[in-house]
């Protein structure tokens, strides 16, 4: 036994992905396209995590009086600037000379969030982007004309507004952001949803398998549009109760690849030698059956995520989705449907979605070629 | 001599495998004379195949590629023929069976179908004309009641059957030259003696050429004319049967025909401790029919079976494939349910839960025949080992568990360094020799091998063999030993029963059923097994 313990104790050593996964990784690589793709959308997905520090109505840091200010975080009252409302806007001339003149602030490229009215365009809402205007024009609304400081580069409307003077720009990013997040937390939910019931189903088979699958059939064909039109109508709008009725209904998409790989892996011989060591059904289903099934799984997921977004987008652009207010993609849509005339509306919208969902199914694409068994590249 | 029919020269494949290139086979060649039959010998992964698959150019292109060598077909070049040419002979000059029946046939389409559908294609035969040659070549090939098979699909037929359609698929065009891989590989032996009769029966009436590959000797001395030894990717021998077998040459043909599996079984000893006994075994699944799914009768796979397996000594199943062996070992194991009572150890277990057997399982362990399926290819070979004894010893430390792992891997003669290696690195040997040490680790007393040599090749079943006998003598276990191949069982058995249907058709002592069998089927399973012989029509099934 010494001399055994002696041989190696090489454990770490051991490299951590099977040859397996590093073959199904150098495929994915291999596919440039779906590869680019994916640091694009992640840096795009972790930059519109950090709305908030480029897009919006809050200065970043302020010093006032000494004091070192986070507004991005934190939400002074007004009366702290001498003001009397409870939450200070800072857009408020008033309020940027008191700061400037006690200190100094600092503001995010973009000086407008998703929800800030420009009560300084041009012309009216919705106005163009910034750039097609001279700088007379730009600043005709501000108090002091072109001399007025608040006239700079981060008062620009980059994307125009919409109908409601609010910055498209601002909105795209928010929006974007809530539409991969909804989608990602909607597309986690419903496959661990999705393939504990697939694999109960095609492990335990026979009556149990029978029963769910006929609820299934059953469940799947109730129409969600109408049952969302209905509840709507109930309750409040808003992200989680949207979330918690799409799950209801999504979480079907994977039961059917689950369920047909375990029926087919519970008969494999090494599952059965699994059985005869006397390995508990539970382990055996997470340890021999769910990473066959998670091939297939793993090859849905980037198509479910783009089918998430899309639905959310639709659902907003009909309006059932998120509270009137919100960054939603599918609202500016709607906005560029009924102003035909301001094409920037349309186009931003018509960019970002386009752009999203394009990078999630070259990525989807990218996956699927990096499971593929047979797949070789020269 | 004669211009040969087939002339392989300077033959490479070559497969492109991310970014690197792999030879598979390196500058080969042999000729095919008219009516000849020439067998490619060797171990798999010795480039058989992929010879053989290259002079059809069948090889998945463009990632096989042929760096050298020209294949010469009546004097013509087939490797640089265009795609059109190849359709022409293939299927028509050149035809090819394989080694498993089930997938090479279309389970959707009837018997008639599949054999129509080259019949139409090379020979443009009406659907009249077409039915009468179907019949007249399942006939041929030895097919009862032909008119009544033809509606028949792939799934209602036997393994041998199947085998004999896809000859008759194969002859359906009067091909010149016959390419068998590995035909009777997947079938019992005593199928094997039959396909082989025909083979050679049909060979010579056809005058025509056979391209035989195959990775057993004794086949190749009862079919083949010349013989040529590949080993990895190379010809190392070349010559007439019968020199080849008087007097090899080279050392790894020697190495080849010293393969057979040897040695004696334990001496039986009926005073050693019964392990596990069982009384009136029966596997009966129920017939369902109707709208109530009444059940209206039993398949009997297992017929009121008694078997006893004592510590130190192999008892073994034999029988054609369907005989109920392997039910019966599964029933025995409790991985089936079954009626009558098992004796493991003292204890009743058929009445047992599956958790209440959870413990049990420890002392009774399964070899499975097919080492590539009974892996996870996900799991380290470490991790295989591991899992019993995460189970069945929780409060083993990982480094404990892991000296364990080397200790019980040193005992089936592999090297410990390789444990964190994955099942796909193994040949077929080393793989069967992780799935023993996956039995072995727990220790044991009773281990129900099912099979573990068929899917091996000759050479690593007689080494799987040794390693059984050392395991058994070192550890005293009680081995219930299944297998169709009686030249295995006669190296590790010294009980024997003998199965048929699900019943017992003779039992006792190898070495009585082996010098003097009681009825015809033990006697015809003694001559496929041996001398490679068929039996008369009735006596097994076809």
């Amino acid at each position: 036994m010494a001399e055994a313990a002696a041989t190696t104790r090489e454990r770490a050593t051991r490299p951590r992905l099977s040859p397996l996964n590093q073959r199904r990784l150098q495929n994915f690589k291999a596919n440039r396209r779906g590869y680019w793709s994916l640091w694009i959308f992640l840096f795009l997905f972790v930059l519109s995590l950090f709305s908030e520090l480029i897009a919006n109505d809050k200065p970043i840091v302020a010093s006032y009086k000494g004091e070192i200010l986070f507004p991005v975080l934190v939400a002074y009252p007004e009366e702290k600037f001498g003001g009397f409302y409870a939450v200070t806007d800072y857009r408020d001339p008033v309020i940027q000379d008191e700061i400037n003149s006690n200190g100094w602030m600092i503001w995010p490229p973009v000086r407008y969030s998703y929800q800030t009215v420009n009560n300084a365009i041009p012309e009216a809402a919705p106005a163009k982007p910034s750039w097609l205007y001279d700088k007379k024009k730009r600043c005709s609304q501000y108090p002091k004309g072109e001399a007025d400081e608040n006239c700079t580069i981060g008062n620009w409307n980059w994307l125009g507004t919409d109908d409601q003077a609010r910055d498209v720009l601002a909105r795209a990013l928010y929006g974007f952001r809530i539409s991969v997040l909804f989608g990602l937390i909607l597309t986690l939910g419903s496959s661990l949803i999705g393939v504990a019931a697939g694999a109960v189903q095609g492990y335990s088979g026979g009556w149990t398998d029978l029963l769910f699958q006929r609820f299934i059939e059953i469940w799947s064909a109730i129409p969600v549009l109408y049952l969302l039109l209905i509840i709507s109508a109930i309750l409040p709008p808003g992200f989680f109760i949207l979330l918690g009725l799409m799950l209801l209904f999504s979480w079907v998409a994977l039961v059917g690849v689950v369920r047909a790989e375990f029926l087919r892996a519970r008969n494999f011989e090494y599952v059965n030698a699994a059985r005869a060591l006397g390995v508990p059904n539970l382990t055996i289903m997470f340890r021999h059956l769910l990473p066959n099934a998670m091939v297939a799984t793993l090859t849905f997921l980037p198509f479910l995520l783009s089918g998430s977004i899309s639905t959310l987008t639709s659902l907003d652009y009909l309006g059932f989705g998120l509270p009137p207010g919100s960054a939603s993609l599918g609202e500016l849509l709607k906005q560029a449907q009924r102003n035909l005339n301001a094409p920037w509306l349309g186009i931003s919208g018509f960019v970002v979605i386009s752009v999203m969902l394009s990078l999630l199914v070259f990525i989807g694409e990218a996956t699927r070629d990096a499971f593929d068994p047979r797949k070789t590249f020269k | 001599m004669s211009e040969p029919l087939l002339s392989v020269r300077d033959l490479s494949v070559a497969f492109a495998q991310g970014g690197t290139q792999s030879t598979a086979v390196d500058h080969i060649s042999f000729d095919i004379a008219k009516g000849e039959t020439l067998a490619l010998v060797g171990e798999s992964g010795s480039g058989k195949s992929v010879s053989a698959l290259s002079v059809l150019k069948l090889l998945p292109y463009p990632s096989a590629s042929h760096p050298s060598g020209r294949i010469l077909f009546h004097g013509a070049d087939l490797l640089s023929a265009n795609e059109k040419t190849l359709r022409g002979v293939r299927g028509n000059k050149i035809t090819m069976i394989f080694q498993e029946p089930m997938t090479s046939l279309n389970p959707l389409h009837t018997i008639e179908q599949q054999i129509v559908e080259v019949l139409k294609l090379h020979q443009g035969l009406g659907d009249r004309q077409a039915r009468a040659r179907v019949l007249e070549l399942l006939t041929e090939v030895g097919i009862r009641d032909p008119q009544k098979r033809l509606d028949a699909y792939p799934h209602q037929l036997s393994g041998g059957q199947r085998q004999r359609v896809m000859i008759a698929m194969a002859l359906a065009n009067e091909p010149e030259l016959l390419i068998a891989d590995e035909p009777t590989t997947a079938l019992d032996v005593t199928v094997q003696a039959q396909i082989l009769e025909l083979l050679a029966k049909l060979k010579s009436r056809k005058g025509m050429s056979m391209l035989f590959i195959t990775h057993d000797l004794g086949i190749v001395r009862k079919i083949a004319d010349r013989v040529c030894v590949m080993t990895k990717g190379r010809i190392v021998e070349t010559g007439p049967t019968k020199e080849i077998f008087a007097n090899p040459q080279h050392a790894y043909t020697r190495h080849l025909l010293a393969a057979e599996p040897k040695g004696k079984p334990p001496a039986a000893n009926a005073a050693a401790k019964a392990v596990m006994t069982g009384r009136d075994i029966k596997v009966w699944f129920p017939i369902k029919r109707g709208f109530f799914r009444r059940t209206v009768d039993h398949v009997k796979a297992v017929d009121g079976i008694d078997v006893t397996v004592r510590a130190g000594q192999t008892l073994g199943v034999v029988g054609e494939s369907g005989s109920g062996k392997t039910t019966l070992g599964l029933a025995l194991a409790r991985m089936i349910s079954s009626t009558g009572a098992i004796n493991f150890n003292g204890q009743d277990i058929n009445q047992l839960s599956f958790s209440a057997m959870r413990p049990l399982r420890r002392e009774l362990q399964i070899v499975f025949q097919d080492p590539f399926g009974s892996l996870s290819p996900r799991m380290s070979v470490a991790e295989i080992i591991e899992e019993g004894l995460k189970i069945h010893e929780p409060k083993l430390s990982p480094d404990e568990r892991d000296d364990k792992v080397v200790e019980v891997l040193k005992e089936v003669g592999l090297d410990p360094e390789t444990r964190h290696r994955y099942p796909h690195e193994f040949s077929g040997g080393q793989r069967q020799r992780v799935a023993i040490a996956r039995a072995m680790v727990l220790n044991p007393r009773f281990v129900m091998l099912d099979e573990p040599t068929s899917a091996l090749d000759m050479s690593v079943q007689a080494q799987v063999v040794d390693l059984l006998r050392d395991l058994q003598a070192r550890h005293n276990l009680a081995y219930l030993f299944i297998s169709h191949d009686l030249k295995v069982i006669r190296a590790l058995a010294n009980d024997v029963i003998v199965m048929r249907n699900g019943q017992v058709v003779e039992a006792g002592p190898s070495e009585q059923i082996f010098s003097s069998p009681q009825t015809d089927y033990t006697r015809a399973l003694i001559s496929a097994a041996f001398r490679i012989e068929t039996a008369p029509i009735g006596v097994v099934s076809q």
